[in-house]
């Protein structure tokens, strides 16, 4: 297990220097610059600010500057449009919102999405089966920029219950409609593979031992059942974190949060360069280490899984 | 590449034999007049139009490529107006209106879905981004196609250590945030014209979603590349390559057809998405995502401006999805799972 861990950290530590590698070379390779509008600039203000950014510097200068900053330092470098203000700190200001708002909409998926796929799967082919199915799959078919408009017209303009686009920190109703319209495709796709996990696992053989030993049914679904029906669910929570982060980009647009996602969007619009890089880095290594996590929590469930 | 050893379109109905005799097999319980000329593909189809949700979704599909296709121009003939015609300088008429409402506020059957802020007829636009939804959703899967496939094939046909290579920079391209950086290279690179931003949008989305594709490919790939039709190839003096592409490659098609259908509206959301952010098609282009996102600024006045092109497109999604389901079920009928 140990060597496993180790094996895995070997291999995501590199990713990520070269997703900022990668980054980093598509800003350098974009034609233009940050500085650069509607007007050219006079030549003695352009060599100011090249002069000032290190932009007179051969590109590989430029790019172990930017590489030893994070590495040595875990320091990313001023943000560009946003005057005074470290990358760093910028990040650490938009996470909590982003957080908040991401890990209560995945724990929404989870309940509701682990009990409508019980529900169908031990109801197969009845009319819960179907209607749970049938709402999943509009749940997957509704993109969540129609989603959350929807439910603002519903719960904000009309019923007067959740403000439409505003941030009042963590516990407060500002939260509710973000978590809901992100959660939605998620409960769709937790349904759908609690269901057909259920269904597999249903059929097999501990299940009918336990029948036959004589638990209640309540027991033979919750004890033995779910632990093996939901490891779908399991392995799903690593491409469900990577969703999770483009949702909230989109979710956070809607309802004007100042979490990740928006200022990943205004950074990209507005050419900061050192924002970018360090949105994406994080993003990154958000991504990879909760695959090794993911990985690792699998490993523990299955006992089949053995990793060398 | 190999363009010229592409397989020939009859040639990809070919089956290995043990197949096909599975088929007659099951086939002889079934009515016995039907016992020349059918296929896997013949009996697939027989089985895809006993699935209701997946018939309703090929109508739907074909209504909504139907109408996208002829029905600017046919709305042109019609009534007078593209999707970019403004009615007149009139500050009145160049405001937006509910559905069946003509400019006196009273009933009328001109612009169904009401008209958008400057007077546009909203149909016409959502029609016209319907185009370019599903021809982003078409064009990048086909790119997706002829990468993963490729990739894929060459990987599961070679093996060993070039295998695992190959594979490993899958796995770790699949841990990247990919559309953080089709953002990073959408904003970037962003193209003056709109026909430029949109070829990058193809090779962007393209390029970034065939991962899944390889992986099912070598899948099969691995599983077939020791039967008998192979050796008997390879025993003949058949090369390499021609094997991957002649033989390997027309029996992969089956589960290749199946995610490709699956794959159509990932990338139409994706599309939507990008287009909704901003990053994707551009005026005097639309899509139903920056539709979508032209609609959402009004939603508190003028609703109608978002629920058509998001609903239109919700539809669309939904009636992919379930075609691509009903045709995994009916190509394949051990692969249903979720």
């Amino acid at each position: 297990m140990l060597r496993f861990i180790v094996r895995r950290l070997l291999v995501t530590i590199p990713t990520i220097l070269v997703v900022i590698t990668i980054t980093w070379a598509l800003i350098k390779l974009a034609p233009g610059n940050f500085y650069s509008g509607e007007k050219p600039l006079p030549p003695a203000i352009e060599q100011t600010i090249r002069e000032k950014y290190g932009l007179d510097k051969p590109w590989y200068q430029q790019y172990g500057k930017t590489m030893w900053g994070i590495l040595r330092h875990l320091d990313f470098g001023m943000s560009l449009r946003f005057e005074g203000q470290s990358v760093n700190s910028i990040i650490k200001r938009s996470l909590p919102v982003s957080a908040a708002v991401g890990i209560l909409a995945y724990l929404l998926a989870l309940v509701v999405g682990i009990t409508a796929g019980s529900i169908a799967a031990l109801k197969q082919n009845s009319k819960w089966d179907y209607g749970s199915m049938a709402l999943a799959m509009v749940g997957i078919s509704v993109p969540n920029f129609v989603l959350g408009p929807i439910l603002v017209i519903i719960f904000s303009l009309w019923l007067y219950w959740f403000p439409p686009s505003r941030w009042d920190g963590f516990p407060s109703r500002s939260v509710v409609l973000p978590a809901l319209t992100l959660s939605a495709v998620y409960i769709a796709y937790i349904a759908r593979l609690t269901r057909a996990g259920m269904l597999e696992v249903l059929r097999s053989d501990y299940i009918r031992t336990a029948r036959a030993k004589g638990l209640s049914e309540k027991d033979v679904v919750i004890r033995h059942a779910l632990r093996g029906g939901l490891m779908p669910v399991v392995s799903f929570t690593g491409p469900a974190l990577a969703f999770l982060i483009t949702g909230t980009v989109v979710v956070e647009r809607i309802f004007a949060l100042p979490g990740l996602g928006n200022y990943f969007i205004q950074a990209s619009l507005n050419r900061d360069e050192p924002l970018i890089i360090g949105i994406v880095a994080f993003i990154a290594l958000t991504l990879l280490t909760m695959n090794l996590l993911v990985d690792i929590a699998y490993a523990y469930l299955d006992p089949r899984v053995r990793y060398q | 590449m190999v363009a010229d050893k592409k397989p020939h379109r009859d040639e990809l109905i070919h089956i290995p034999p043990e197949m096909a005799v599975a088929e007659a097999d099951v086939r002889s319980e079934e009515a016995t007049e039907f016992v020349r000329g059918t296929s896997l593909w013949r009996d697939a189809w027989r089985r895809l139009l006993k699935n209701k949700l997946a018939v309703f979704g090929l109508v739907v599909v074909v209504i909504v490529s139907i109408a996208s296709l002829v029905g600017p121009t046919l709305i042109k003939r019609t009534f007078g107006f593209t999707p970019d015609y403004i009615p007149s300088q009139d500050v009145k008429l160049a405001r937006s209106y509910p559905p069946f409402t003509g400019p006196d506020g009273q009933f009328s059957w001109l612009h169904p879905m009401g008209t958008d802020n400057a007077g546009r007829d909203q149909l016409a636009r959502v029609l016209q981004g319907g185009q370019i939804s599903l021809f982003v959703g078409i064009i990048s899967t086909l790119v997706s196609l002829l990468i993963g496939v490729t990739y894929g094939a060459i990987a599961g046909y070679i093996g060993g250590r070039v295998d695992n290579v190959m594979m490993r920079f899958v796995d770790v391209l699949y841990s990247l945030p990919y559309v953080i950086l089709v953002i990073v290279l959408l904003s970037m690179f962003r193209s003056q014209t709109p026909r430029g931003q949109l070829i990058l949008l193809f090779v962007a989305i393209g390029s970034v979603s065939w991962l899944t594709m390889a992986r099912i490919v070598r899948g099969q790939v691995l599983s077939l590349k020791n039967q008998e039709f192979v050796m008997a190839a390879r025993a003949t003096g058949v090369s390499g390559t021609r094997i991957i592409f002649r033989h390997l490659i027309p029996n992969t098609l089956g589960p290749v057809i199946v995610y490709a259908t699956l794959t159509i509206p990932q990338i139409m959301l994706t599309e939507a998405f990008l287009s909704f952010l901003g990053f994707g098609v551009q005026a005097p282009l639309s899509s139903w995502g920056s539709l979508a996102a032209e609609g959402v600024q009004n939603i508190a006045i003028f609703p109608w401006q978002l629920i058509f092109p998001g609903v239109t497109m919700a539809l669309t999604l939904f009636s992919l999805n379930f075609l691509g389901d009903g045709l995994r079920d009916a190509l394949d009928p051990q692969m249903r799972t979720v």
